[in-house]
C-alpha cells in the first residue's frame, strides 16, 4: 500500500469535505473493534455511563465520610411491614430479584435472537420490559413512603445526616430515569422482533445491543445496593 | 462460541448464571438480615458485588467471548476510578475531621436545618 493510500484510508473511498468528510475520516478502513459498530459504540457509551455513576456513588462516600451528624440506618429506612414486625430491605431484595429476573430474560431473549426466533424473542423482551416497568413502580412506591411517610427532603431528614437525603434522590434518581429509558428503548426494538425488521435486516445484532444496555443497568443497581443499602 | 452472526452460546449457561445470580443476591441480602458488623460485613458485600458483576459482565454481557482488544478498551479506563476512589476518602476523613475542630469551637450551635 503506497503512502498515500495509507493517508487517503483505502483507495476506493473517495475524500470528502464538510460534514460527509468527519464521518468519512472516522470511519473508513480504520476497523479497531472487530465486533458490529453498534455493539462497539453502546460499549463505550456504557463506559462513559460507568464514570458519571462513579462519580455519584464516589460523591455519596465522600459526605458519608465526612459527615458529622449519624447516618440514617438503611436497614431501618427501608424495612416495611406487612401487618407483622417490619422486615429489613425487603422491598429493595424484592426489586433487586425482579431486575435479576429481568436481566435473565433478557440474555434469554438475545439468545433466541440469534436463533431467529422472532416470536420468542419478542414475548421475552417483552417480560423482560415489564419487569423493569414493576422495578420503576415498586421505586415510585419507595420514594412516595420516604417523602410522605418519613420526611425524608433532599436537604433534610428526621433520622440524622442531611446528605442522606441528596445522595439517595440523585444515584437511585439517575437509575430510575435509566430503567425508564432501557423500558422504552426495548419496547422499541421489542416491536421492531415482532414485526420481523431483523428478519429483512438479516441479523438480531440490535437485541443484544439493546441487551448490553439492559444489563448494564443491573450491574449499576448491584453496586448500588451494595453502597447505599447494604453499606 | 462467538461468530460473524453474533454471540450463539447453550441457554443452559444463562439459566446457570440466573440461578446463580439470585443465591449471590440472597446471601448479600442475609448479610443484612444476620446484621453481621464491621469488616465481616464489609468484605462479604465487596465479594458479592464483585461476583455478581463479574457474571453479568462476563456471561451475560458476553465479555468473557470478545477479543481482547475490546476488553481493555471496555475494562481498563475504571481501574483510574481506583485512585479517585483514594483521593476522596482522605479527602472525607479532612473534611470530617476539620468540622469536628471548628464546630467543636464555635460558640454558637450550627445553623440547624428542618
Amino acid at each position: 500500500m503506497s503512502q498515500d493510500a495509507v493517508l487517503t484510508g483505502s483507495g476506493d473511498v473517495a475524500i470528502q469535505e464538510g460534514l460527509g468528510g468527519v464521518v468519512g475520516d472516522w470511519s473508513a478502513d480504520k476497523q479497531t473493534f472487530i465486533v458490529p459498530w453498534g455493539k462497539a459504540m453502546m460499549w463505550i457509551f456504557l463506559l462513559s455511563d460507568t464514570f458519571i455513576f462513579s462519580c455519584f456513588l464516589i460523591g455519596y462516600m465522600k459526605v458519608r465520610i465526612s459527615a458529622t451528624d449519624p447516618w440514617p440506618i438503611p436497614s431501618e429506612v427501608f424495612a416495611l411491614s406487612f401487618g407483622g414486625d417490619p422486615i429489613p430491605l425487603i422491598l429493595i431484595a424484592i426489586m433487586t430479584f425482579i431486575l435479576i429476573t429481568s436481566s435473565g430474560t433478557m440474555a434469554m431473549a438475545v439468545n433466541f435472537g440469534y436463533r431467529q426466533d422472532r416470536k420468542t424473542t419478542a414475548v421475552l423482551m417483552l417480560i423482560t420490559a415489564l419487569l423493569g416497568a414493576s422495578f420503576v413502580g415498586m421505586q415510585a412506591f419507595e420514594w412516595t413512603k420516604l417523602i410522605v411517610d418519613e420526611g425524608v427532603r433532599p436537604w433534610s431528614n428526621p433520622m440524622g445526616a442531611a446528605q442522606f437525603g441528596s445522595t439517595f434522590f440523585m444515584i437511585t434518581g439517575f437509575h430510575g430515569l435509566h430503567v425508564s429509558c432501557g423500558v422504552i428503548y426495548l419496547l422499541v426494538v421489542a416491536k421492531r422482533v415482532w414485526t420481523g425488521f431483523y428478519d429483512r435486516k438479516g441479523t438480531y445484532e440490535t437485541v443484544e445491543v439493546a441487551g448490553l444496555y439492559w444489563h448494564f443497568v443491573d450491574l449499576v443497581w448491584v453496586f448500588i445496593f451494595a453502597f447505599f443499602y447494604l453499606w | 462460541m462467538a461468530t460473524a452472526e453474533g454471540q450463539q452460546h447453550p441457554i443452559s449457561i444463562y439459566l446457570w448464571i440466573w440461578g446463580l445470580l439470585f443465591v449471590l443476591s440472597f446471601f448479600s441480602y442475609m448479610v443484612d438480615y444476620a446484621q453481621l458488623e464491621g469488616y465481616l460485613r464489609w468484605s462479604l458485600i465487596l465479594l458479592f458485588m464483585f461476583l455478581k458483576a463479574g457474571f453479568i459482565i462476563a456471561i451475560f454481557m458476553h465479555m468473557a467471548w470478545e477479543r481482547m482488544a475490546l476488553i481493555t478498551a471496555i475494562l481498563g479506563p475504571p481501574l483510574l476510578l481506583l485512585v479517585f476512589i483514594g483521593l476522596m476518602a482522605i479527602e472525607g476523613d479532612y473534611t470530617f475531621l476539620t468540622r469536628l475542630e471548628v464546630f467543636s469551637q464555635l460558640p454558637f450551635v450550627p445553623e440547624v436545618h428542618h
